[in-house]
């Protein structure tokens, strides 16, 4: 029974960064909002796993977090230097 | 013994479900990106971490608590990772943080 309560508070948490992706006036607060439904999904993931008894969820809440994390990071540099490939801060991105 | 490991794990989760809403609730309503990037960091670490403990606490010494417990640790290296990636980001980009202004100075002085 309490697991159903966690899941529902994790669903919950879910779409109120939904709501926030949605609102999010700049681009920041979509990543934001991106990294929390991810971590929420890892959650979702691992308590689901234990409701139905089945163990082997937590693979793939473990994959998912790390796959949550480089996704974020690379959107962020995306937005951060206009593109993926800039070699650094000063010198001019090389020429594709 | 178990009655009493039922009741630890339970309001761990509950209290991790707790904070998650926390998050999501301090998600919407802080008024600019970088304490809504702390609400969502709350939620983050504290309502993950109760409820990892929650779930560890039910599965006792199987290898799902290992499991569990390498999530925690997942968490507890990439979580700050990406909070800070995202403040920097913000940062660079010219988000200016909302400072209080110097009509009502601040309670603290």
């Amino acid at each position: 029974m309490m697991f159903a309560a966690a899941t529902l508070a994790i669903i919950v948490t879910m779409a109120l960064a939904i709501v926030r992706a949605i609102r999010g006036p700049t681009v920041f607060d979509r990543a934001q909002a991106g990294n929390t439904t991810g971590t929420m999904a890892v959650m979702l993931l691992a308590v689901i796993g234990f409701l139905n008894g089945r163990p082997e969820f937590l693979d793939l809440a473990i994959v998912y977090g790390l796959l949550n994390l480089v996704g974020t990071i690379a959107v962020l540099k995306f937005f951060r230097y206009g593109d993926l490939g800039d070699p650094g801060e000063g010198e001019p991105p090389r020429q594709p | 013994m178990s009655a009493a490991l039922d009741l630890a794990s339970w309001t761990a989760l509950a209290a991790g479900g707790f904070f998650c809403l926390v998050g999501g609730i301090g998600l919407l309503r802080m008024p600019d990106f970088y304490t809504r990037v702390h609400a969502a960091s709350v939620a983050e670490t504290l309502g993950v971490g109760l409820m990892l403990l929650g779930l560890m606490l039910q599965s006792g010494f199987t290898l799902s608590t290992v499991k569990l417990a390498i999530i925690g640790l997942l968490f507890l290296f990439t979580s700050p990772a990406a909070t800070n990636a995202l403040a920097k980001a913000g940062m660079s980009r010219g988000i200016q943080p909302l400072l209080a202004s110097r009509e009502h100075e601040s309670s603290k002085r």
